[in-house]
């Protein structure tokens, strides 16, 4: 119990310490902030005006998958976090330090979801001036955003494993959104996966960002109303259950991987 | 008096990369031992091994009594590291820094606090304080660095080229802040490539080249294994080089070094204060002008460069005894 404790402790004052560094440099908050904004306009007033949404209409579909997508893309700095600490040798100061070994990740995981926690509020304001409601009961809407914190939680611990490996912040910005895109555009998250060619309506189903999309949807109550055609594949028509199912496959995997290279990551 | 850092054999490679190669010394409680050697000599590596940051391949090392692997967490609560690069978060500034690491090692809010301001009042940082490091001059960043490793009153340190980097003024400063460091009783291990710094701040030296010690010793110990002396001239023009270098062949008990942009021979001798009046009389002799003349014992600089065929790296001119001269 009292290592458990020192380790929250640590991580507590390292997430502390990155909290005061996202206020000293907002651009990169700003820009996780600015870029959905700019892809909810732009999709919502462009590809919208040709996306047909059977039963809900296309910006009620598409503002949550925007949500989804952010999610990944800001996760993402997790890893360029890193990634600097190793560069700059602040990691191998924290690492001579008698702290818990997984203080450093949990620290900045935790920072990291603070962040989320901001653009979500911005997201969310901006979906309601495009005219996104949340329909469903207060109960669920709470669910939902819970829902998405944990699986950007666990993103965030999977970015981290990214950016212990690649150990350049410009190399990694720029491999995150190769990675990030297609694994957004194969998804629900802009277009219904049932309209999508065979291969890759199966991958899309399966995709844990479909599976999130479709569960925060129909907890904020954006799904079309019933007698429409749905999706029938498993992970849509469980899509909470899917979700909690990939983010507790994300952490299993990941945190272990992360706190490993970790442990061997001290700079060259 | 008890060893406070023991190395025996550690060796490490990264892939094709021998970084050491069976790398032993010791080094006494309260005592300085400089690590000296070039650049990849692996001098890093020995101290990212001591401090816990990197895993040896083979060989052991205890820090403090404790083994650097079986008991990584005592020794860790026992060391203080400043690494080569400023390993300080620029965006938080020197206050938050040092508090941040108090907190880490788990001395408490209060006790951070009251622990960060004696050090930023020590390290002449109270001033700056307050604002982020990353505006702060490269001097001032490693005062921050160094105070960082001190915070818990380690009773190891290790500074791993603290002064890599710094302007000449700021390395003064920073060899002044070590000075009083090690007349306090510290065990500290310095690597550093300049020579000077090493013949300055270290009791031992161990002379580390291609992930080995090659030598070790105290400075003069070291200076002691090339014989005799140095006889220093310097002329008044260039084309007067080729002239005393000849008139001085007869006496050279080794080969001539000439520096050409100093004006500068340098002649081993072994009969001293014989040989220095010996070279002024051959060369007024040939009826040259002496700008200086004088002799000397063998520098470091000529110690390492028998030992390992290379010379080290320029340092910046940091001469401070020539100016104290001049």
């Amino acid at each position: 119990m009292a290592t458990l404790t020192r380790s929250l402790g640590d991580g507590m004052v390292i997430a502390k310490r990155n909290v005061i560094k996202n206020q000293r440099v907002p651009d990169v908050l700003i820009f996780s902030t600015i870029a959905p904004i700019v892809f909810m306009l732009l999709f919502a007033y462009v590809f919208g005006s040709a996306i047909d949404v059977p039963g809900t209409g296309y910006r009620e579909f598409l503002v949550v998958g925007i949500m989804v997508q952010t999610i990944l893309f800001t996760a993402s700095n997790t890893a360029v976090g890193l990634s600097e600490d190793l560069q700059k040798g602040v990691i191998d100061r924290f690492r001579s330090l008698p702290i818990a070994r997984s203080a450093v990740l949990v620290g900045r995981t935790t920072s990291d979801l603070a962040n989320i926690a901001i653009v979500m509020v911005v997201l969310t304001a901006t979906g309601l001036l495009v005219g996104w409601r949340i329909r469903g009961s207060l109960t669920d809407a709470v669910a939902a955003y819970a829902l998405m914190f944990a699986f950007a939680y666990a993103a965030s611990w999977m970015m981290s494993v990214a950016g212990l490996l690649v150990r350049s912040p410009e190399v990694l910005a720029n491999v995150s959104f190769m990675a990030i895109l297609p694994f957004t555009f194969i998804s629900n998250v802009f277009v219904p996966s049932q309209g999508l060619p065979s291969v890759l309506r199966v991958l899309a189903e399966w995709n844990p960002v479909s599976a999130v999309a479709q569960a925060t949807r129909e907890l904020f109550g954006n799904t079309p109303p019933a007698g429409v055609a749905q999706s029938g594949a498993w992970p849509m028509e469980n899509a909470v259950a899917a979700s909690l199912i990939w983010t507790a496959v994300l952490l299993i995997v990941f945190v272990p991987l992360a706190s490993h290279l970790y442990k061997k990551a001290a700079s060259r | 008096m008890t060893d406070a850092i023991v190395a025996e054999g550690l060796t490490k490679r990264f892939g094709a990369v021998t970084a050491l190669d069976g790398v032993s010394f010791t080094v006494e409680e309260g005592t300085v031992m400089g690590l000296l050697g070039p650049n990849g000599a692996g001098k890093t590596t020995s101290v990212q091994v001591l401090t816990t940051l990197q895993r040896a391949d083979s060989g052991r090392a205890t820090v403090a009594g404790f083994d650097v692997v079986a008991d990584a967490d005592r020794v860790r609560e026992r060391i203080g590291l400043s690494g080569q690069y400023a390993a300080v978060d620029e965006h938080l500034t020197a206050r938050e820094n040092l508090d941040m690491v108090g907190r880490l090692y788990h001395l408490g809010r209060a006790g951070s606090r009251k622990r960060a301001d004696e050090l930023l009042e020590r390290f002449d940082l109270a001033e700056a304080a307050d604002r982020p490091v990353k505006g702060y001059s490269g001097g001032m960043r490693r005062r921050v660095d160094l105070a960082c490793a001190l915070v818990a009153r380690p009773s190891v340190l290790f500074l791993d080229e603290p002064t890599t980097g710094l302007d000449p003024r700021s390395r003064i400063a920073m060899w002044e802040v070590i000075s009083e460091l090690v007349a306090s009783g510290s065990t500290l291990l310095l690597t550093t490539q300049y020579l000077e710094e090493a013949d300055q701040l270290a009791d031992r030296i161990a002379v580390i080249d291609h992930g080995r010690v090659i030598a070790e010793g105290t400075s003069d110990e070291l200076k002691d294994r090339l014989d005799g002396e140095r006889l220093e001239f310097t002329v008044g023009r260039t084309e007067d080089l080729v002239t005393a270098r000849a008139a001085l062949v007869p006496l050279a008990k080794g080969e001539i070094v000439v520096d050409e942009k100093a004006l500068r021979l340098t002649v081993p001798v072994t009969d001293g204060s014989d040989a220095l009046l010996a070279g002024v009389r051959v060369l007024d002799g040939a009826g040259l002008r002496l700008r200086d003349a004088g002799l000397r014992r063998p520098t470091l600089d000529e110690v390492f460069l028998t030992l390992t065929g290379t010379p080290v790296e320029d340092a910046p001119p940091v001469d401070t005894r020539e100016k104290e001269l001049l």
